[in-house]
């Protein structure tokens, strides 16, 4: 009796042992992770930290590695995001409205859920080549500022959807109902409840969408971004009537990513200085982007807490 | 009374406009119904552009060729037009990728859906999306010019673009979401199945191993087959740091491209619009789009299949 | 069946079917009256129809596909079927007003939540809104709590505070017929017999359908009582008549507790 004892407990302290060490292995690995994070984030300001300046940001790349800076990638940024948002942002709530609150569940619709998901997960250089294909040849876009717009928004669509659909699903039926038992029409139920109240979920997953726009590089270079562009597209607003310009949209065009790519796929080391500053600035641009996110998630939900 | 004369008022306002409401509603549906055929407008936009060009491009070579040739070189006086190259160098990375991603990922996916306390989910829940937030293009910059010189440490005989770097970097990368994924499917079994193993005596580690993990299996599959799928539509880590020379081995310690850092290579350069060389890129994009349709649907299955289960 | 109710009717289902999905039958052939300005109570045990019953008068099931509606509900004094599938449902609703279960307030302000019915009836001036959101919230028993914080979010009531905001809300758009759905079934007892008090005085003003588990509350509060039984109606007659000598055998074994 007793030696049966004792083999059990025998027997759990060796269990007990594997458990601590799988446990072990399973934080290990999380540590592992970590460092790896940190040591990409430390290796990237450690190389390019010294060379972000005024000069640097306010430069156009040039042959001179000392002298090149991003100001035509920064600025081509902004204003394809601009363009990417402008027509993300009403297409995917348009489209996630329609699937969530009106579409009949038919053939028609499963088809649609389904191609979404599809394109979910192309390959971002697809999208690419569909653009450089479709706008840039046969619609004449050219390699311009909207070619580029049109193909990021077309990229983070089904994610602003997927987004907007899964908020949308956290609003409660007894909402909608008590609404139509007002007397209020399905748009009316949409547009005075189910999108003020899901806010926080839309806006989260649009800002998480366009900053996975900001990083994008492959399909800008299908697309035909250039690299070494010493000069400005034409501003979008100007100082005399109509001051809205349209010029803009047709100029070509680089974004941070792609300098820092051409920069970082040079041999001469100084070049490679450039790429990790404009690294840096591209993963301050992200990270605060994700903590914007974050930040507006949080507050939304202490507002409305079903 | 006051209120109730007013509200007649406005139910008559209100009952004469119901047909200009009722058009009103159907217009806004139909403007809805639009946004949301866009996207079934841009699948066929890609497939479009895709088996447009392609045919162009099988129009100078056979699909045999195509699928056998073991050499590519499309842009040589003597073109040869094999895929398997590509290919080569993308399921090597690939699979680098995933011996990283797989044991990684799984592994904290079970830490953090058996063992994890509060405090541990809440730094590195963040640090996963973190992870997954950085740009690829920096991905690409660490692999180049931080992995590779640290295995060349090691391996002082390893070139300075191989894919060895590049696969590790995009296992790294792709560790947050197979994790993620893992961890819904372990989190979707149900506690009484847990209990029922802890009742008899079982530690967390067996209990996980030997309960939960086959219960989602279907859906840890799933989150293996999606990342297989991301790691083959990855471009910038392999166009920076595996090099851009086609070259059908099977060795990661060797520099090759894949089919996406082919793309990448050809549209930097200058190729006239509808020459064969410009359509080059149009039979790889199909060629990538269909392995990662293949492995997509799959997973999709998978994931629905857990999702039933219970 | 029987049925015996003599004063004027609000509204009147004859031989009414409901098909959920389009084929499975909910109701069967239910024809009732119900008195115009008086309270009838629907009760039956769960899974009778009652509250499939109530949901036909506002074409509340209209919001989820498939099912279908057989025979009619006439809306007096004009005699419009309400389950006519010609007429905008959106029109029945804007003239019968319903609360529901579990109470569910906007998370806007109390304001907001009573003002929403006018909001969308088109424009009113903002001195007329306040004045018929202050009148919708006296005659739910419920200004003399919030006059100070109209602002405030609804959520932050209690419960029994919420639902008689509901009452404000619906009452606020002027409804002929206001129906309710098991009203005080989350509520603790002192909510209850306040809502119940409601119930009561509304009804002299507008006419009241109310679904209830609780055999006590229909007695309490309503004039008829309507007992359905498997989808179909048993027996209505003035409830103090159901309740101490019913006409049929089932309606005795349910009002005596022998099921239910």
């Amino acid at each position: 009796m007793s030696t049966d004892r004792e083999r059990i407990r025998r027997q759990v302290v060796q269990r007990r042992r594997r458990d601590r060490l799988f446990a072990f292995a399973g934080l290990a690995v999380m540590v592992v992770a970590s460092l790896v994070l940190l040591a990409l984030i430390g290796q990237l300001v450690y190389d390019g930290m010294g060379r972000v300046s005024w000069q640097f940001l306010t430069s156009y790349p040039s042959r001179f590695a000392s002298q090149a800076g991003i100001l035509s990638a920064w600025i081509g940024t902004i204003l394809v995001m601009l363009l990417t948002a402008l027509t993300a942002v009403p297409l995917g709530l348009g489209s996630a409205i329609y699937l969530e609150e009106y579409a009949p569940k038919n053939w028609m619709t499963d088809l649609i859920e389904i191609n979404i998901t599809n394109l979910a997960g192309v390959p971002s250089i697809v999208y690419g080549l569909m653009a450089l294909g479709l706008l840039v040849y046969e619609f004449h876009l050219g390699q311009s500022v909207l070619t580029a717009g049109l193909t990021l928004a077309m990229l983070i669509l089904p994610m602003v959807i997927i987004a907007t659909r899964e908020a949308f699903r956290a609003v409660p039926p007894q909402i909608r109902e008590a609404a139509f038992a007002l007397g209020a029409t399905k748009w009316q139920t949409v547009r005075d409840h189910v999108v003020p109240y899901s806010m926080g979920g839309i806006l989260t997953g649009m800002i998480l969408a366009l900053s996975r726009a900001v990083g994008e590089t492959a399909p800008l270079i299908t697309v035909g971004a250039l690299s070494f562009i010493a000069f400005l597209p034409h501003p979008p607003l100007t100082l005399e009537f109509p001051f809205l310009s349209t010029q803009w949209l047709f100029d070509a065009f680089t974004v941070m990513p792609i300098q820092m790519f051409n920069w970082v796929s040079r041999p001469q080391e100084e070049f490679h200085i450039n790429a990790a500053a404009a690294g840096v600035i591209l993963l301050v641009m992200t990270i605060a982007m994700n903590g914007l996110a974050i930040a507006v998630r949080a507050r939304y939900r202490r507002r409305i807490h079903w | 009374m006051n209120a109730e004369a007013v509200l007649k008022k406005a139910e008559a306002w209100r009952l004469s406009s119901r047909l200009f409401t009722q058009i009103k509603e159907k217009a806004i549906e139909s403007l809805l119904l639009f946004a949301a055929l866009t996207s079934v407008a841009i699948t066929v936009g890609i497939v479009g552009v895709l088996v447009y060009e392609s045919v162009g491009f099988f129009r100078h070579v056979s699909l045999w060729e195509f699928v056998t040739d073991r050499q590519w070189t499309p842009l040589f006086s003597e073109p040869h037009y094999g895929i398997l190259p590509l290919v080569s160098g993308t399921l090597v990375t690939t699979a680098v990728a995933l011996g990283v991603a797989v044991p990684m990922g799984s592994l904290i996916a079970i830490y953090l859906s058996e063992y994890a306390s509060r405090g541990v989910r809440e730094v590195i829940k963040p640090a996963l999306e973190l992870l997954s937030a950085v740009p690829t293009v920096v991905y690409g910059y660490f692999a180049l010019l931080f992995v590779t010189p640290a295995l060349q440490k090691l391996w002082p005989e390893l070139p300075g673009f191989n894919m060895l770097s590049a696969g590790l970097v995009i296992g790294m990368m792709i560790v947050p979401y197979v994790s993620s994924v893992s961890e819904d499917a372990m989190r979707a079994v149900p506690v009484h199945l847990r209990e029922g193993a802890f009742a008899l005596g079982a530690t967390r580690m067996q209990t996980a191993l030997r309960v939960v993990f086959p219960s989602a299996l279907s859906g840890i599959t799933a989150a293996y087959v999606l990342g297989i799928s991301r790691a083959i539509g990855e471009t910038m880590v392999v166009a920076i740091a595996a090099g851009m020379q086609p070259t059908l081995t099977w060795n990661p310690l060797e520099p090759a491209a894949t089919m996406t850092a082919y793309i990448v290579q050809v549209s930097l350069g200058d190729l006239p619009h509808g020459s064969v060389g410009y359509q080059t890129i149009f039979a790889t994009g199909l060629t990538l789009l269909l392995m990662t349709l293949v492995f997509n649907i799959a997973g999709h299955v998978l994931k629905k299949r857990y999702r039933h289960v219970y | 069946m029987q049925v015996h109710i003599t004063p004027a009717l609000k509204a009147e289902a004859k031989e009414l079917s409901f098909y959920y999905g389009g084929t499975v039958q909910a109701l069967k052939a239910i024809s009732l009256g119900l008195a115009d300005r008086h309270a009838t109570a629907l009760i039956g045990p769960s899974g009778c129809g009652k509250t499939t019953f109530l949901r036909c008068l506002n074409r509340m099931h209209d919001l989820y596909p498939g099912n279908r509606y057989v025979g009619s509900v006439v809306l007096y004094p004009e005699g419009m079927n309400i389950v006519d599938p010609t007429i905008d449902p959106i029109e029945i609703r804007m003239r019968v007003g319903m609360v529901f279960q579990k109470p569910n307030p906007f998370p806007t302000s109390i304001y907001e939540n009573v003002a929403y019915g006018l909001r969308i009836r088109g424009s009113m001036t903002r001195h007329d809104m306040d004045a018929v959101v202050e009148q919708s919230l006296k005659d739910a028993a419920l200004w003399p709590e919030v006059k100070d914080r109209l602002r405030d979010l609804a959520y932050n009531l209690s419960g029994g505070q919420q639902q008689r905001l509901c009452i404000a809300r619906a009452l606020a758009t002027g409804p002929e017929m206001l129906l309710f759905d098991e009203p005080t079934s989350a509520l603790d007892p002192t909510a209850t017999a306040r809502i119940e008090e409601l119930v009561t005085e509304l009804k002299q003003r507008v006419t009241i359908v109310i679904v209830t588990h609780n055999m006590q509350q229909a007695a309490r509060v309503s004039d008829y009582t309507a007992f359905m039984y498997e989808g179909e109606l048993v027996e209505c007659d003035r409830t103090e008549k159901i309740f101490t000598n019913p006409s049929n055998k089932l309606t005795e074994e349910y009002v005596t507790g022998r099921f239910g």
